[in-house]
């Protein structure tokens, strides 16, 4: 009969359960060193450039356009290439009219309000964690931000699925809806197009990564701790 | 310590890692080989290119002469637009064939045939805005008939295709409007009162003289480009048309929204028949006929698209179709294209004319690329396709229908050239790229950017670019001729010269007054005109037959008259009229434009315009009499100082 293992087996485990917690509760509690804290506001400072930075490019490559047709989505804009030959996005914008994409423009993207505001955001929790130096802070900043940025990059990838497949189907040329990659190349069209995160997100990672170690760096102060 | 030292390496490591994914491979800009190239294309100071190019000059209403393989211009020839370089336009011969109208817009040159093969006698070229079509002599280079507006024919850009014996010019519109033409009808009628018209113009065999031959009444849609059937297709026109849709407004919407459009193919002999049987409306003075009336005479073929070019393969055995907004270029086959007319395997039908079934005459659907336009073919059994925007060209065999290379080209393309492609026996060897646009292949020049025209080698497996042209706006398709197949004469015979008007020796020049109207016959020989100077009264209407009396190359006269906006050249041997009234008094220097010779500056003479009421300064009609106000005045309209001096 399994019924007397079943009995048995809580009455092992629950104080090994407790301790567990306990342990754990006390990691939460646990102060962070000045490693961590010195790791932390460098984490924040890294955030600030991401105001400025692109987080993405693209670029679109054909025979007409050697040099490529430049599009950088910024935390809170949208820019094409500027040169003194042409305005990039004006020039994507025309060239997709033909096969009916809707027009890029900035109102469109609601991520340019709540991208910024977030980064903020972000700034001001790991700034509390510097101050307050609590290792749970730190993890609830970890964790929020990693929610943030997986759900940016979902909200980006729709974004690119909205924009190649709500094709006009009035429009001259018809073509097979399409995604460009979040990734990588594709050839769309007579355009190469290469999509890959940029200065913006490496830095939004180097945030993310700055904080896991600040959280590894005070872990090792158990002993520390227990011994007061 | 040891925690952060790897941490640190690992976070570098990644950001090093997608640093380097994120720097892609950019495509090369276009370049040739240079020392295969330079070989190929170098003409050495005296040595001559080895064919003509004629390219069609667009809006500038000019053709250009440049030579291959160096793409160097050689020549200008003014044709709708008048030119002062050679004098086209202000003498009274070439002022009277342009008319009314100061330009054209040539699209199609096309040089005569005999027997399917350029026979070099003449080159035709259309004017899309005023449905015109000219003639150029090959034996001097010169314009010698503008023929048009042609009746009925709006925007007359499927032109100037010739049919193989040169029988006829093709022409037909691209813009339908009510017919006759002044004929007014609201837009909304357009689907069914609105027309579009094909038509044949009758050529002289001997003269090469323009004229009349059928029209026949199309439904609206818009003719695109033409080209005529040769050996086994001979006696057939196709003409592609967009906007079966019938639409007006936002074209590039409302035209395109079908996936097929038509090739017209019109059996132009069965026309001609019509037109001996009476079968015909006069329309304009034109003889048109309604495909209701001639069964057999037209057919609609569906092909992708907004079809652009339709070109017919040197055997004559199919003709190709390019869906300009789907990647597919589309081989028909004649053959099966009468098997479906006999068969009568018909999807329908447009306004009474038969619309064959596309599959019944669909030989294959070749993959091209994006953007096919017109086709071209070499003597080794393969065609070349332009790719708009793919900006390429796709080569591929006719028979198995494969695309065998691609060449991407800078940028663009419309048409493309290969010599004699459109005749029985294409030379092949190189390809022309006939492109748009040309940004940054060129030193600047600011925004009026020039087209280009690249020479790629189409002896290999693979396409090879040779060299970069620039030409003026704008060409869209050329003629590309052997030097050997034209024997251009240098002089103008005297002998040949049948101008009653001309004059030979020094001693025959003259001034001759008929009541208000003055005549002088000039001579111009190195270095002075006789008579060297002349008198007329104001308001003389006076006319000078100017004969160049040189029988030696090169040696051409100019004739500019000072601030009588008149300048003329004469050719060795050639005799042009100049006239106008005289109507602004005081005295004019007519000198040699045309630099001739060492005593060039000296070629001069004066035209002395005696004022009304009399020859003295002070007699002359009342003018401001404070002599600053006179300068001031003379600065204003930029009149000079001569006007005042005569007050």
């Amino acid at each position: 009969m399994p019924q007397p293992v079943n009995i048995s087996a809580p009455a092992t485990s629950a104080p090994q359960r407790e301790s567990f917690l306990l342990k754990e509760a006390k990691f939460f509690d646990r102060p962070l060193g000045l490693a961590s804290r010195i790791t932390i506001f460098l984490a924040a400072l890294l955030l600030l450039p991401v105001f400025f930075y692109p987080l993405y490019s693209m670029t679109l490559y054909s025979n007409q356009f050697p040099d490529g047709l430049k599009l950088d989505i910024y935390a809170g804009t949208l820019r094409g290439g500027q040169s003194a030959v042409r305005d990039d996005l004006r020039e994507i914008n025309s060239l997709n009219h033909y096969i009916g994409m809707h027009p890029l423009q900035e109102a469109d993207f609601t991520e340019f309000q709540w991208i910024p505001l977030m980064l903020g955001f972000f700034i001001i929790l790991s700034l509390r964690s510097v101050v307050i130096g609590k290792m749970s802070g730190l993890v609830d900043t970890l964790v929020l931000f990693a929610w943030f940025g997986l759900f940016a990059f979902w909200h980006f990838y729709s974004r690119l699925y909205m924009y190649g497949h709500n094709l006009d189907p009035t429009a001259a040329i018809k073509i097979k809806p399409f995604t460009p990659p979040l990734f990588g190349s594709q050839q769309m069209g007579n355009f190469t197009v290469y999509n890959y995160p940029a200065v913006g997100t490496y830095l939004m990672l180097g945030f993310a990564v700055l904080l896991a170690l600040g959280i590894l760096l005070s872990a090792g102060r158990k002993q520390k701790l227990e011994a007061v | 310590m040891k925690h952060i030292l790897r941490a640190a390496s690992a976070l570098s490591l990644m950001l090093t890692l997608l640093f380097f994914s994120s720097c892609a491979r950019r495509p090369k800009i276009q370049r040739g080989d240079i020392e295969q190239s330079a070989i190929a294309t170098y003409v050495a100071p005296g040595d001559m290119d080895e064919s003509y190019i004629f390219y069609s000059g667009g809006q500038s209403g000019n053709v250009y002469v440049a030579g291959i393989p160096s793409l160097r211009h050689i020549a200008t020839i003014p044709v709708f637009t008048p030119y002062p370089g050679t004098g086209y336009g202000f003498d009274r011969e070439t002022k009277t064939m342009l008319g009314r109208f100061t330009w054209g817009d040539v699209h199609h040159p096309a040089l005569s045939e005999t027997n399917g093969d350029y026979d070099g006698r003449w080159l035709f070229v259309n004017d899309n805005a005023n449905n015109r079509v000219a003639r150029i002599d090959l034996r001097d280079f010169k314009t010698k008939e503008i023929f048009g507006p042609i009746p009925n024919v709006s925007g007359n850009h499927g032109s100037s295709f010739v049919t193989p014996n040169t029988e006829y010019v093709l022409s037909a519109s691209r813009f339908s409007v009510p017919l006759p033409k002044g004929t007014y009808a609201p837009i909304e009628q357009y689907a069914s009162t609105y027309h579009g018209v094909v038509s044949g113009l009758m050529i002289d065999s001997q003269t090469g003289h323009i004229g009349l031959g059928w029209q026949i009444m199309m439904p609206p849609f818009d003719f695109d480009l033409g080209a005529s059937g040769k050996l086994d297709s001979n006696g057939w026109a196709f003409w592609t048309s967009y906007n079966s849709e019938r639409a007006t407004g936002k074209l590039e919407v409302t035209s395109t929204q079908k996936d097929r459009d038509y090739i017209a193919a019109v059996n132009w002999k069965a026309a001609e028949e019509a037109v001996k049987q009476g079968k015909f409306k006069t329309m304009d003075g034109a003889k048109i006929i309604d495909p209701r009336d001639v069964p057999g005479l037209v057919y609609l073929v569906p092909c992708s698209k907004s079809p652009h070019g339709v070109d017919v393969t040197p055997d004559g055995k199919y003709f190709i179709g390019s869906g300009k907004l789907i990647g597919v270029t589309t081989v028909f086959s004649f053959a099966k294209l009468q098997k479906a007319i006999q068969d009568k395997n018909f999807a329908g039908n447009e306004d009474g004319i038969p619309v064959v079934n596309y599959d019944a005459v669909k030989e294959a659907e070749v993959n091209v690329g994006l953007g096919p336009l017109h086709t071209q073919f070499d003597d080794k059994g393969y065609a070349y396709t332009s790719l708009f925007v793919e900006s390429a060209i796709a080569k591929w065999k006719l028979g198995t229908w494969e695309v065998v290379d691609k060449i991407p080209v800078s940028y663009n393309i419309g048409h493309l050239a290969v010599p004699g492609s459109d005749t029985v026996h294409p030379q092949g060897k190189y390809v022309l790229a006939l492109n748009k646009l040309s940004h940054g292949r060129h030193l600047n020049v600011g925004p009026s950017q020039p087209e280009s025209s690249q020479l790629i080698d189409i002896t290999g497996d693979k396409m090879k670019l040779l060299a970069d042209a620039f030409t003026e706006p704008e060409p869209h398709f050329a003629q590309i001729i052997t030097a050997n197949r034209l024997k251009p004469i240098e002089v103008y015979p005297q002998g040949e010269n049948k101008d009653p008007n001309a004059i030979w020796d020094v001693k025959d020049a003259k001034v001759e007054r008929n009541g208000s109207n003055v005549v002088v016959h000039m001579t111009a020989v190195r270095s002075n005109y006789e008579p060297n100077k002349f008198e007329v009264n104001q308001g003389d209407h006076v006319t000078i037959y100017l004969t160049n009396i040189e029988q030696t190359t090169d040696e051409l006269h100019g004739f500019g008259l000072e601030e009588y906006n008149m300048q003329v050249v004469v050719d060795p041997g050639e005799t042009k009229t100049i006239d106008f009234v005289a109507d602004k008094p005081g005295v004019f220097a007519y000198y040699c434009t045309n630099f001739c010779s060492a005593l060039h500056q000296e070629m001069q003479g004066y035209l002395l315009v005696k004022p009304k009421g009399g020859t003295s300064a002070s007699a002359a009609k009342s003018g401001p009499s404070h002599p600053q106000l006179v300068k001031l005045r003379s600065h204003e309209n930029g009149q000079g100082g001569d006007h005042a001096a005569t007050r």
